[in-house]
């Protein structure tokens, strides 16, 4: 049980630095322009800080968190595009590091599942509608009185 | 002493959900008077005991009884006494004793107000919330007790969380369990329904405004979370799709769909099916919730210690539950289409879209929240999936249903004509689009989201004003309002406002880090924002850098913001307290960052959010509508009329 | 009955998957993110010596043999409890350990190695971190072993304990050292 006993210290101590303190990652950088910064921004927002794993890059106060900051915005001043600084970031980090799952072989079911569901659902609906119009066209042929339909 | 009769009176408690549980299920089945007859005063006496338990609890820490570990761990003698107070379910022990009290006082009401219904039927209610309290009572006095003793007493407790030592811990988590816990209510009322085969109308009238009840205090529950995180946590956001943010939200989307396909149930007996199991699927995410936040299984800086053996007492526990309700389902529910038939466009059309999109919007939730786990279970590697991507398929989802809500109350039962319906809502719609083409050209270069947030809000917002209109026009004085219409007008105008909230804030909020010498200052979005240095200030139990930044616009002083950087005593954890100046049409919000430099300077994060207010108000709208609908008196019919009506034909399927 | 079945067995699936969740966190650190880097050559580095910063030690130096590193610092409480181990165990790994001292004031550093005592070949110090970056390094304790090739072939995050150390870490040394040069 040792290990596991570390290995819940580590989270512990982990979590009480990491979770606990309520500080923004105040890290003002030198943006040449609202542009840039807005960019910052959003990029920084999709990227998980891997130490606070509950906080964004953009948001994080982990040491770490302001060390892959600097990097980011050092690479956008280089000219990167943000793929190539998520690439750069994955490479090292990997997936998790990404706020947004990647769209590959293992995260199909989690990007085109929601939509399929829908779609097996909207022809399940329409089914049903179906069957049910059918059934009122035929109530309505034998003179049912029509309801205003609005009784609240 | 006293935490040892704490235990006892759970103990005993522990006894009468038991009782509660067993012995009127029995006697329903049977017919025996005398045993139904167990379930009220079961119900009071569980009540009672829970409530000592936590009035036991409470007292533990306002008077700082710190041999009780729970007590010490959560708890200081510098806390002041309102924080002693929420304390109480401040971590894991607690805030488990709480959710009883919460389930018991719901009991309690039921016991009260449903003597007018059936008694075998409330026999197997009680039955079903007797089950659900044993088995947190189980838990709780198993794995979770909140009185255990800490032996050597430590001279002083550890100091509760300096993040939860705030206003919102003391309203948060009960709104939110009076929503989790209350729908437990319909759950109940479904299974009884299942366990009867009383599968008609009768059991959806007296269900919905308990439903509606406890779907107003979760919009409460989860608007109060989202706004405490965003004064709190000093990162400006509102919502972060956290699991366990996710875990609330689940029985929400879900709660939603429920009171709509209760009506639909009630007024034309159709959707019996989607009505029963959306009814189990509500409390079930509840459960899950419980399950994700206690367990440990999911990271979230929201989740309390984790624990396997509690987790796996809450899985079996959940499996018994919902597997065990799902299973009744299976076997008794409706096996053919019950209701009055309908037109392809009609008021039932466009509820059965509504209950679909709801429930593929918490399926899609649930995946995402779960899908890190799916991606170790099958080796996937190791995956994120956070905001971009709920946001996204979110919006999506729910777009049909902001352009189809207006249409719900012009659309009748039965059949609805489209081109009338069209025709009553072309000026929302004109305005709608007007409004945000007038918005791209005065307030150019924002994102879409800001015009669409525009269109979207006055469409949903217009359209319903549209609807109370027509109705002051047309419908007869003395019966133009019932209670149940005022709450829908009331609700979903809450969606237009929360429309125009989500949206305008998302897209036009302004965030920025910035380097102040004092003296300094800066211009943001019209505001001019001077800092003028930082000062020691004093709490009761913990110091703070005080800083001091100097709001004016055009010259005029709007506001004063003193925003903290506390070090608690006790724990010595470094915290934020932002600054915010509060606006109906936009926040200004500051929070310190740290020291820079020898000259007194600071990083410290300024935001503008314009329209952020709106979402929480939009809330508000809707919570308000959930209690107004409910107190309509079409849903305390007697039950005469009740037996009367469900004489009719039952579907195949039902017994006696 | 089918289609009032699948809500049962879709429950199913997710209670199934829930207590895979409990049974996978009692045995792995939810907290660890696992590396990318697995399989893939360590980066170049070249950072200065601990005990003598205008001497440099890099991935140079370490070149062809297999070696360890070991990420530390003096902040690191759990690094503590880690170092016996290390201590104990440094000189009969069979392969040179190597300190790696990420993100600490080299006086604090040298210090606490004092204290606990030094079980390292050398020790390296990435003060800003860029190093540790490169290598995916999330926090310390965690420990790299790379081959002869220079290819990182086993990460492992938390304290290295003695289950760990006789179950996968001197297997894998073992492993690396009977491969073909």
């Amino acid at each position: 049980m040792k290990p596991l006993r570390s290995i819940a210290l580590i989270s512990i101590l982990l979590a009480a630095f990491a979770a606990g303190p309520a500080r923004a990652g105040v890290d003002p950088l030198p943006f040449a322009n609202r542009d840039e910064e807005v960019r910052f921004q959003n990029l920084t927002r999709q990227l998980r800080c891997l130490v606070c794993q509950n906080e964004s890059l953009n948001d994080s106060s982990a040491p770490l968190a302001a060390d892959l900051r600097r990097d980011v915005f050092e690479q956008m001043r280089d000219g990167r595009s943000d793929e190539e600084i998520k690439d750069w970031l994955t490479a090292r980090y990997g997936d998790f590091v990404l706020y947004d799952p990647p769209l590959r072989g293992g995260t199909w079911l989690l990007w085109f599942g929601p939509l399929a569901l829908l779609g097996i659902g909207a022809i399940a609906v329409a089914v049903t509608v179906r069957r049910r119009s059918r059934i009122a066209n035929a109530a309505s042929a034998t003179c049912a009185p029509p309801d205003s339909g609005d009784d609240w | 002493m006293a935490p040892e009769l704490g235990q006892f009176a759970l103990i005993l408690a522990l006894l009468l959900s038991f009782a509660q549980c067993v012995l009127p299920l029995i006697g329903a089945a049977r017919g025996n008077a005398a045993l139904m007859g167990v379930a009220r005063p079961a119900a009071i006496g569980q009540a009672v005991f829970v409530a000592l338990a936590f009035a036991i609890l409470t007292a533990a820490f306002m008077t700082g009884d710190f041999s009780v570990a729970y007590v010490a761990q959560n708890s200081n003698s510098l806390l002041p006494w309102y924080y002693r107070f929420s304390a109480v379910w401040g971590a894991h022990e607690g805030s488990l004793l709480l959710w009883v009290l919460i389930l018991n006082l719901w009991i309690v009401a039921v016991a009260t107000l449903s003597r007018k219904l059936p008694d075998d039927f409330m026999a197997r209610v009680f039955a079903v919330l007797g089950f659900v309290s044993f088995g947190f009572l189980l838990f709780t006095l198993l794995t979770s007790n909140p009185f255990a003793r800490a032996l050597p007493v430590p001279a002083d407790g550890h100091d509760l969380n300096p993040l939860l030592q705030d206003f919102g811990l003391i309203v948060h988590p009960p709104m939110l369990y009076m929503g989790y816990v209350g729908f437990s209510v319909a759950f109940a009322f479904a299974l009884a329904a299942l366990m009867g085969g009383r599968l008609d109308v009768a059991w959806v009238r007296w269900s919905r405004p308990w439903t509606n009840v406890a779907w107003a205090f979760l919009t409460l529950g989860i608007a109060l979370g989202s706004w405490w995180a965003y004064y709190e946590l000093g990162w400006g956001g509102w919502w972060f799709w956290d699991p366990v943010e996710n875990a609330s939200f689940m029985p929400w989307l879900i709660g939603t769909a429920l009171i709509h396909s209760q009506a639909v149930t009630e007024k034309r007996g159709s959707f019996r099916a989607w009505t029963l199991l959306l009814a189990i699927f509500a409390f079930s995410l509840s459960l899950l919730g419980t399950f994700l936040v206690r367990s440990g299984v999911l990271t979230s800086v929201h989740a309390f210690a984790s624990d396997p053996e509690r987790g796996t007492f809450i899985l079996v526990f959940l499996g018994i539950v919902v597997g065990g309700s799902l299973l009744l389902y299976a076997l008794r529910a409706p096996k053919v289409a019950g209701g009055e038939p309908f037109a392809a466009v009609s008021r039932e059309t466009l509820l059965l879209i509504n209950n679909l999109l709801f429930s593929c919007a918490a399926a899609m939730v649930l995946l995402g929240t779960l899908y890190p786990l799916i991606g170790e279970a099958f080796d996937l590697g190791r995956i994120s999936v956070g905001p971009p991507y709920f946001g996204f398929l979110f919006v999506l989802l729910m777009a049909p249903i902001v352009l189809l809500i207006p249409f719900g109350p012009f659309i009748h039962w039965r059949s609805g004509n489209p081109r009338v319906a069209l025709r009553r809502l072309l000026p929302a719609f004109a305005c709608a689009i007007v409004a945000a083409l007038a918005a791209l050209l005065l307030v150019r270069g924002q994102s879409w989201k800001a015009y669409a947030g525009v269109a979207a809000s006055l469409w949903v917002g217009i359209g319903i004003l549209l609807y109370a209109l027509s109705r002051w026009r047309d419908a007869p004085p003395g019966r133009r309002y019932t209670p149940e219409m005022l709450g829908m007008i009331a609700a979903h105008f809450g969606v237009a406002v929360f429309l125009a909230g989500a949206l305008i804030v998302e897209a036009t909020s302004i965030e920025k880090d910035l380097r102040f010498a004092p003296g300094q200052s800066v211009e943001i979005a019209g505001y001019t924002f001077r800092f003028d240095g930082v000062q020691h200030a004093d709490g009761p139990n913990y110091s703070a850098d005080q800083g001091t930044v100097h709001v004016l616009r055009d010259g005029k002083p709007v506001a004063e913001l003193h925003p903290q950087k506390r070090v608690y005593t006790r724990n010595q954890q470094p915290q934020t307290e932002s600054a915010i100046d509060p606006g109906l049409f936009r926040d200004l919000y500051v929070a310190l960052g740290e020291p820079v430099g020898a000259d007194g300077a600071w990083a410290i994060r300024v935001y503008v959010k314009p329209f952020v207010r709106w979402i929480w108000l939009g809330a508000l709208f809707m919570m308000i509508g959930g209690f107004v609908t409910a107190i309509d008196r079409r849903f305390r019919a007697l039950p005469r009329q009740e037996t009367r009506d469900a004489a009719g034909p039952l579907p195949a399927g039902a017994s006696a | 009955m089918n289609a009032r079945l699948l809500p049962l067995l879709g429950f199913a699936a997710i209670l199934a998957l829930l207590g895979f969740g409990i049974w996978w966190n009692q045995h792995h650190d939810p907290r660890a993110v696992p590396s990318p880097l697995i399989g893939k050559p360590a980066p170049t580095f070249s950072l200065p010596v601990l005990s003598d910063p205008s001497r440099v030690f890099g991935s140079e130096d370490l070149a062809g043999k297999p070696y360890l590193l070991n990420v530390f610092a003096s902040w690191c409480f759990a690094c503590r409890d880690e170092h016996p181990l290390l201590m104990r165990e440094g000189k009969r790994l069979g392969v040179p350990l190597v300190g790696f001292n990420y993100k600490d004031e080299p006086g604090d550093a040298r210090e606490w190695l004092s204290r606990y005592g030094d079980p390292y070949h050398v020790v390296i110090a990435d003060f800003p971190g860029d190093v540790a970056i490169d290598f995916g390094v999330t926090g310390a304790p965690e420990t790299f072993l790379v081959d002869a090739k220079g290819v990182i072939r086993w990460k492992y995050i938390s304290p290295i304990t003695p289950e760990v150390l006789t179950g996968e870490l001197l297997p894998r040394i073992a492993a690396l050292q009977t491969e073909a040069p």
